[in-house]
C-alpha cells in the first residue's frame, strides 16, 4: 500500500495483493446477470467521430452546510459515450451528478466553487429551467407522476418556450410522445393504452417511462442516478441496453453502485472516494489497468 | 385423469381435512387480575369512558330520530315559516334550508381557493420565513377564535359605509351590515383553517421526489404546483372543504349576528341573485334556536324536525369525508382527519 495515502475510512489488509481481474457477471455470484444475457459484456465503442464533448466540469467543489462533499473534481461529459460514476456511499457522486443540472440548489445550504459548462457556456449563467430541459435526470426510485402514461411524457413536452401552449392532444404532441416512448423501449409494451395510470405499470416499466419523460424534453445530457437499483435483473438488462443505444444521440452520465453495470455500459469511468475524484479514464483503463491503489481495492471488492 | 385417480388422496381432500393436530385459534388472553390495583382501575375507567361515549352518541341519535322523524312532514320542506303562535300554522323551513345552502356554498366558495393558496404558499414557498411563521400563527389564532367573536368583528367590518353595497342602508343612513354576503364571508374565515390544515398536510405527505422529478424536466415551480402537486392532493383539498362546510352548516352565532333575525329570506333591491345575497335570512341553526323553547317562536316540534334535518346533513358530510379519505387510502390522511375533526368540534360556536 502506498504509505503516502492511507485509507481514511477503513484499513485494508495489506498481506495479499488484491486480484484485479475485471468483474464478470457469470463468474461473480453476488450480482447474478439476467438469464437471457448470461454473457453480457462490455459495450463496443462508437467511432471516434461520433464522440464530442458536451459538458465540462472544472475544479468543482460542492458543500452542504459545512461539509465539502465534492472536492476539486474535473471531468468532461461526452456525447457518444456513457460516463459511469462509481464509488462507495457518501463519495459525492450523486451530489456531483445533481450539480450538473443545478438540482443541488433545491437543497438549502448548498454551496459551490468551480465551473461547469455545457457547450462552452457556464450553466450558472443559463436560466435554471432551460438548463434542466437540456440536462434531464432520472432518479433511483421510479417516480412517475400520478397521471396517465401519455400525460407523464407530455408533461415534459408541453408549453415549451417558442412552441406555444399545447394542452390539447394535437397530432404533433401525440407523435412526440410516441417517439419518446419508442426511444425508451416502452411503446410496444404499453402502446395500446396510453391513458392508463402510470402508477399501474411495473417498476421496470415505470423507470423506462421516467427515461421516456426525460428524453421527451430532447435533452443534450441525460443524468441517471442509480436507475436500476430498485429493479429486477431483467428490467436492468433492458435499461442497460437502452443506455448503450441512447448514447449516440445524448450524452449519458450514470451513477451506479453496481460495478458490473458500470463495466457493461460505460465508456468512461470516474471513481470517486470521499468527495475526491480518485481515478478518471476510459473503461478499459480503469477496470483493466487502474493506476491508483484505491481504485484497485474498490473494483476488486476490498471495500465499499 | 388416470394420473389423479391413482393418487393416494386427491389434493383437495387433503386440504379439506385440515392439519392433523387440534386447531389452535388463539392463546389464553391476558388477565388483568395480575395487574397492580392502579392499573386495573385505570383500565376500567378507560373502558367505562369508551362505553359512556357510545351511549351518549346513541342517545342523541335515538332521541333525534324519534323526535325528529315523528314531527317531520314533507310539507315542512316546501313551506315558508310564518309568524303564527299556533304550531300548526307556523309553516315549514323552506327558507332556512335555502339559507343554509347559500351560506355553505358562499363560505366554501370563498374559503377553498384562499385556503389552498395559503397552504400552497406555506409548504412550497415559505419566503420570507418570518412571514410564513406569522401566517401560521395567524391561522392558529383564527382557528381558536370563537365564532361569536368572528361574527362581532364581521359586523363591525360590514357596517362600514364603503361596504354598503354588500348589505343595505337603513333609513337613518347607517349600514345594516347583515346579509348573506357578510355571513358567507365570515363563515369562510371559520372554514379557512380547516382547508389550510388539510391541504397542507396532504402537500407535506407528498414525496419530495415528485417535486424533484418535475424540476429535473425543466418545469418551473409554479407549473409543478399546478400540474403535479395540486392534482395529487385533490382528496386532501376535498376533505378540508367538506369539513369546513360541515362547520359552516353547524354554526349559529355568525348567523344570529350577521344574517338578521327574521326566519324569512328577504331580498334587497331588484337584481335577481344579488338581491338575495344582499338580503337577510335564516338558516336551519337559527330556525332550531328560534323555535326551541328558548327562542321566540317556541314551536319545539318544528325545532326537532329541523334539528333532525340539520344532523342528517352534517352526518352525510362526515360520511363524505370518510369516503374521500379512505378512497385515497393513506394512513396519514386518516390521521389528519381525526385531528381535524377534533379541532372542528373543539371550537364550534
Amino acid at each position: 500500500m502506498d504509505p503516502l495515502m492511507p485509507p481514511p475510512v477503513r484499513r485494508i489488509a495489506v498481506d495479499r495483493e488484491p486480484t484485479v481481474a475485471p468483474p464478470r457477471p457469470a463468474a461473480n455470484g453476488a450480482t447474478p446477470g439476467p438469464a437471457s444475457a448470461t454473457t453480457r459484456s462490455r459495450s463496443t465503442r462508437l467511432a471516434p467521430g461520433l464522440v464530442r464533448e458536451r459538458m465540462r466540469v472544472e475544479g468543482l467543489w460542492l458543500a452542504y452546510g459545512e461539509n465539502w462533499v465534492v472536492r476539486d473534481v474535473s471531468l468532461s461529459v461526452r456525447q457518444g459515450e456513457v460516463l459511469a460514476m462509481i464509488g462507495a456511499s457518501g463519495s459525492g457522486k450523486t451530489t456531483l451528478l445533481r450539480s450538473l443540472n443545478r438540482l443541488t440548489e433545491v437543497t438549502a445550504g448548498a454551496a459551490r466553487s468551480g465551473t461547469i459548462t455545457i457547450d462552452a457556456q457556464d450553466i450558472h449563467e443559463l436560466e435554471v429551467n432551460e438548463l434542466r430541459r437540456r440536462v434531464t435526470m432520472v432518479f433511483q426510485q421510479p417516480n412517475p407522476f400520478p397521471m396517465s402514461i401519455f400525460d407523464n411524457v407530455a408533461y415534459a413536452l408541453a408549453e415549451r418556450p417558442g412552441r406555444g401552449r399545447r394542452r390539447r392532444r394535437t397530432p404533433e404532441l401525440e407523435r412526440a410522445v410516441g417517439e419518446a416512448l419508442h426511444r425508451a423501449g416502452l411503446y410496444d409494451e404499453v402502446g395500446g393504452d396510453l391513458d392508463r395510470s402510470a402508477l399501474r405499470l411495473s417498476g421496470g416499466q415505470q423507470q423506462r417511462l421516467c427515461i421516456a419523460r426525460a428524453l421527451a424534453a430532447e435533452p443534450e445530457v441525460l443524468l441517471l442516478d442509480e436507475p436500476c437499483s430498485a429493479l429486477d435483473p431483467i428490467s436492468t438488462a433492458t435499461i442497460e441496453d437502452l443506455i448503450v443505444d441512447l448514447r449516440e444521440s445524448v450524452a449519458i452520465v450514470i451513477v451506479t453502485h453496481n460495478l458490473q453495470q458500470a463495466f457493461r455500459v460505460a465508456d468512461h469511468v470516474a471513481f470517486m472516494h470521499l468527495g475526491e475524484l480518485v481515478e478518471y479514464g476510459s473503461s478499459e483503463q480503469v477496470f483493466d489497468r487502474p493506476a491508483k491503489q484505491r481504485t484497485r481495492d474498490y473494483i476488486s471488492g476490498a471495500f465499499g | 385423469m388416470s394420473a389423479t385417480g391413482t393418487a393416494a388422496a386427491p389434493p383437495d381432500r387433503i386440504l379439506a381435512a385440515g392439519p392433523p393436530g387440534p386447531v389452535i385459534s388463539g392463546s389464553r388472553r391476558e388477565r388483568t387480575s395480575s395487574w397492580p390495583l392502579a392499573d386495573r382501575l385505570g383500565y376500567w375507567l378507560c373502558w367505562v369512558a369508551g362505553v359512556g361515549i357510545c351511549l351518549i352518541a346513541l342517545g342523541i341519535m335515538v332521541f333525534m330520530f324519534v323526535k325528529g322523524l315523528s314531527y317531520l312532514k314533507l310539507k315542512l320542506f316546501v313551506e315558508n315559516p310564518a309568524p303564527e303562535a299556533l304550531q300548526a300554522k307556523s309553516g315549514g323551513f323552506l327558507d332556512p334550508i335555502i339559507g343554509t345552502l347559500i351560506v355553505a356554498a358562499l363560505g366554501t366558495a370563498i374559503a377553498a381557493p384562499l385556503g389552498v393558496a395559503v397552504a400552497t404558499w406555506l409548504t412550497e414557498y415559505r419566503r420570507p420565513s418570518w412571514l410564513a411563521r406569522a401566517v401560521e400563527s395567524a391561522i392558529e389564532v383564527i382557528a381558536g377564535t370563537p365564532s361569536v367573536v368572528l361574527a362581532l368583528f364581521g359586523l363591525l367590518i360590514f357596517s362600514q359605509g364603503f361596504l354598503a353595497f354588500l348589505s343595505q342602508r337603513a333609513a337613518n343612513g347607517n349600514v345594516y351590515g347583515r346579509s348573506f354576503f357578510a355571513a358567507g364571508a365570515v363563515m369562510a374565515v371559520l372554514a379557512l383553517p380547516l382547508i389550510v390544515a388539510s391541504t397542507r398536510e396532504a402537500l407535506l405527505a407528498l414525496p419530495g421526489r415528485l417535486r424533484e422529478a418535475s424540476y429535473a424536466l425543466g418545469r418551473t415551480r409554479a407549473t409543478t404546483i399546478r400540474r403535479v402537486l395540486l392534482p395529487s392532493v385533490r382528496p386532501g383539498i376535498a376533505t378540508g372543504t367538506v369539513l369546513g362546510m360541515g362547520r359552516i352548516i353547524g354554526d349559529t352565532a355568525i348567523i344570529k349576528i350577521l344574517l338578521g333575525v327574521a326566519l324569512l329570506n328577504e331580498g334587497v333591491g331588484h337584481i335577481p341573485i344579488l338581491s338575495v345575497l344582499r338580503g337577510t335570512g335564516a338558516t336551519l341553526t337559527t330556525f332550531v334556536f328560534e323555535n326551541s323553547p328558548a327562542g321566540e317562536g317556541n314551536a319545539p316540534q318544528k325545532a326537532y324536525a329541523a334539528a333532525f334535518v340539520l344532523m342528517v346533513m352534517v352526518l352525510l358530510l362526515n360520511a363524505l369525508v370518510t369516503w374521500l379519505t379512505t378512497r385515497s387510502g393513506g394512513q396519514r390522511e386518516r390521521r389528519t382527519r381525526t385531528w381535524l375533526a377534533a379541532r372542528m368540534s373543539g371550537t364550534r360556536g
